[in-house]
């Protein structure tokens, strides 16, 4: 009933060397040694409630949320500030000391498959806990504040906490069961609160976008899932893991690209690669705090954390599995990073430049993973969630204060607005990657990983390194351009601005805070704690992580300089003020622009190519075959079912009821004919015993 | 003495017995007539078990058995007779029809 286990022992078994997982952890990262009680004590044993509290949380504020005196937000604030403490102490014995833990609860057994509900406590998992836990706590108190007065507020939170939960189960999940449930409560979550201001029917059809764009990625995911369970024969990471790491022949070696693939086409969708990014920039139809968390550490992790859970596959040390889909990942990574970039500048809705900026830097992660840079990868998902939750949390800062989206109607906000400005600046240098700040750090390592695979045989990583280089110089242009807009020059706009109250002012300083100093966890040279925190997951045989020691100075010294010409070009063409706003955004390059402006016609491919001859003939031969051909069968079936009833009711009411009153009938006649058998008189009786003995005796005598 | 003089007398007891029982119309004659053909039967018990020697002697032993629970068979037979005689002032077995299907 209850089983747990220690990865790191299994591992130690699996590795085939008899020291022990302290060993291991010595081995590994220098980690000192372990301390009974932490790493596998009730600290980790209990380390669930992470994901039940939220879920509970949901079904509180569905019930009883409109009846206390915050409307529900009081609980969901609770949650995640659990979460986030729990997370918080998990990242910090993790760093100390080490967590390697899998606890789990057997819920069903179908053949030779146990369905586990259980609950990751490593590394990887710990970091996602503490993002969603830290994250999610300073978004939703800034949801109270730009919420306030919404219609439906607690239903808002709900599926705000109904969505940092699913990402909860999602990061804990030990097996691709649960990580599928986590993956769909997410996605649903998503669809609700994209769709929040239903009124819009814009906004609906934004959150359909989504959902079923999520889909078509999301088929992939379960066809792949199920290959891969049933190649290994079990649906825990670990032993699929375990597979890979032994490099055994078999099934899953056979299968082992296409697994790969249709797994990375799941990663796709909800981490927006090209070209299923097109839900992503449609999702600012939502509320601009689920923007934020969506982008940050919920919903477009769930893809890269994936790719990190099942990264020894992708690695694949043994060179039988799925090593050569990482070329297409890299190449994936490497065009989102480019090609959405430059969308971001042609932009006019604040929301939407960041948006394309995470379709932008989700790419990079993507392209880290492709690689072989695990660490980097992460790293980069880290540090991208705080500065993007502070961007996306400042950008709704001004949106709540100029009372519209688009960059046309502001300009001149630096000065009525000091916090969302100081703010938004410290996310803008850390997205660009300017140093110290997070992104430098992260962006840095992707590049420089990048930079190693290619030299060690991943020719393509070359061409991509080049791509992400030029990538960055285009998040340095089109962001120097959104603050350029927004926060310099004179105000444009109609409603009058002022600065946000102190219950989203704080959450934008928290924010900053990390957004500095996320990077600082891996400073080349000076603490490099989050390599090994990570490193953790597998801790004898190592990741394979391509993962540069120092910083790269020769990158350092390419991208720097890229960064601050792409910073001074942008702030060159953008910085003056005229006018209006849409003077000062006049630059265009012919044919680059308006490609650009229409998305690279991907949306109107999908709209003109699949979805409307979908609509169009598809459905006119499904409408004909199913009002003629199903409705037909379905009418004859009818009439003959009828027809065969009848037949039936006459032979039941002739035939069988016929028959048991001819039976009834019967065994009635006989009885009236033996009673005259029982006369009543004894001495009859007696002489027929005497006659019936003498007959048994006669016969016993002949035979 | 051979056994079959035994048997003679015990088989006249019980055709005896038979008879009245099947012709007698009193339910007192009838109860007799039982007894009777009880008493043939530990006849034949008696002069089988001596024929045959028997060591435990259960014939004689189921005798008394039958003797015992004949007396018990006579003493209700007797009580049910005076009550359908007290009931009816008539102790006919072919007027106790009741029984007639």
């Amino acid at each position: 009933m209850y089983r747990l286990l220690t990865l790191a022992s299994q591992v130690v078994l699996a590795a085939g060397e008899e020291g022990a997982a302290e060993g291991g952890h010595e081995a590994e990262g220098g980690h000192e040694a372990i301390v009974p009680g932490i790493t596998d004590g009730p600290l980790v044993e209990w380390a669930w409630l992470i994901v039940v509290v939220p879920i509970i949380a949901v079904f509180i504020i569905l019930f009883w949320g409109k009846k206390l005196p915050f409307k529900g937000w009081e609980v969901a604030e609770g949650a995640l500030g659990f979460v986030a403490l729990y997370g918080t102490v998990l990242m910090y014995f993790n760093a100390t000391q080490g967590i390697v833990y899998e606890g789990a609860i057997e819920i069903a057994r179908i053949g030779d498959y146990h369905l586990e509900w259980g609950w990751m406590v490593d590394g990887l998992s710990i970091m996602m806990y503490f993002l969603v836990g830290v994250v999610g706590l300073l978004v939703f108190t800034y949801a109270k504040g730009y919420m306030k007065g919404d219609v439906r507020f607690t239903w808002f939170f709900v599926s705000f906490s109904l969505f940092a939960g699913g990402m909860l189960v999602l990061v804990a999940a030990p097996n691709l069961i649960q990580l599928i449930v986590g993956w769909e409560l997410v996605g649903v979550s998503s669809y609700l609160l994209i769709a929040h201001y239903w009124e819009d029917f814009a906004n609906v059809d934004a959150g359909n976008k989504a959902f079923m764009v999520n889909k078509v990625a999301d088929a992939g995911l379960f066809l792949g899932a199920i290959i891969m369970a049933v190649s290994v024969g079990s649906f825990n990471f670990a032993d699929i893991i375990d597979v890979v790491v032994h490099g055994e022949e078999g099934m899953l070696s056979q299968y082992a690209f296409w697994t790969g693939l249709l797994i990375f086409i799941g990663a796709m969708g909800k981490s927006a690669q090209f070209p299923l990014h097109v839900w992503l920039p449609d999702a600012m139809a939502g509320p601009t705090p689920v923007s934020a968390l969506m982008h940050a550490a919920t919903m477009v992790t769930a893809g890269v954390y994936l790719l990190g859970r099942l990264f020894p596959f992708y690695i694949d040390e043994a060179g039988i599995f799925g090593g050569d889909v990482r070329d297409i990942i890299i190449v994936i990574g490497g065009l989102t990073l480019f090609l959405t970039g430059f969308i971001a500048i042609v932009q006019d809705d604040i929301k939407k430049v960041l948006a394309y900026s995470t379709v932008s830097q989700l790419g990079y992660m993507v392209a880290a993973m492709g690689a072989g840079a695990y660490t980097a990868g992460l790293f980069h998902l880290f540090t991208h969630a705080f500065f993007k939750a502070l961007l996306f949390l400042a950008a709704g800062s001004v949106i709540h204060a100029v009372h519209s989206n688009n960059m046309s109607d502001m300009g001149g906000l630096r000065k009525k607005m000091p916090i969302t400005f100081w703010t938004f600046i410290a996310g803008t240098l850390a997205l660009i990657g300017i140093f110290p700040f997070a992104g430098f750090f992260s962006k840095d390592e992707i590049l420089a990983s990048m930079k190693y695979s290619g030299q060690h045989g991943q020719d393509v990583a070359n061409f991509i390194l080049i791509l992400g280089i030029a990538g960055a110089f285009i998040t340095a242009f089109y962001m120097t351009r959104a603050v350029a807009l927004t926060f310099f020059g004179e105000y444009k706009g109609h409603a009058t601005p002022h600065e946000s109250p102190k219950m989203m002012a704080y959450p934008l300083i928290g924010l900053g805070f990390f957004a500095v100093t996320a990077g600082w966890i891996n400073f080349p040279g000076v603490y490099t704690g989050f390599t090994t925190w990570l490193a953790t997951r597998v801790p004898l045989t190592g990741m394979g992580d391509h993962h540069a020691d120092g910083l790269d100075w020769a990158l350092v010294l390419i991208v720097t300089p890229t960064v601050l010409a792409g910073v001074a070009i942008g702030w060159w063409l953008y910085g003056k003020d005229k006018a209006t706003q849409a003077e000062r955004d006049t630059f265009r390059i012919p044919v680059l622009w308006p490609l650009f402006e229409n998305l690279y016609y991907i949306d109107d491919f999908y709209m003109n190519g699949i979805v409307r001859p979908t609509m169009g003939p598809i459905a006119r031969i499904v409408l004909w075959w199913d009002m003629n051909v199903i409705d037909g069968i379905v009418n004859v079936v009818g009439a003959g079912s009828l027809g065969v009833a009848k037949v039936v009711r006459t032979v039941d009411s002739n035939v069988v009821d016929g028959l048991y009153n001819e039976i009834g009938a019967g065994v009635d006649g006989l009885g009236s004919s033996l009673r005259r058998s029982f006369t009543g008189r004894i001495q009859q009786y007696a002489a027929f015993s005497f006659i019936g003995v003498v007959v048994i005796a006669v016969l016993f005598i002949i035979l | 003495m051979t056994i079959v003089q035994f048997l003679i007398v015990g088989a006249a007891l019980f055709s005896m017995g038979l008879y009245g029982v099947i012709t007698r119309k009193n339910a007192v004659l009838l109860l007799a007539s039982v007894e009777l053909m009880l008493a043939g039967v530990n006849v034949n018990m008696v002069a089988f078990d001596v024929y045959l020697t028997d060591q435990l002697h259960s014939g004689q032993i189921f005798t008394l058995f039958i003797i015992a629970i004949a007396a018990a068979e006579v003493g209700i037979g007797i009580a049910i007779i005076l009550m359908i005689f007290r009931n009816r002032q008539s102790a006919d077995v072919d007027e106790l029809n009741l029984m007639k299907g």
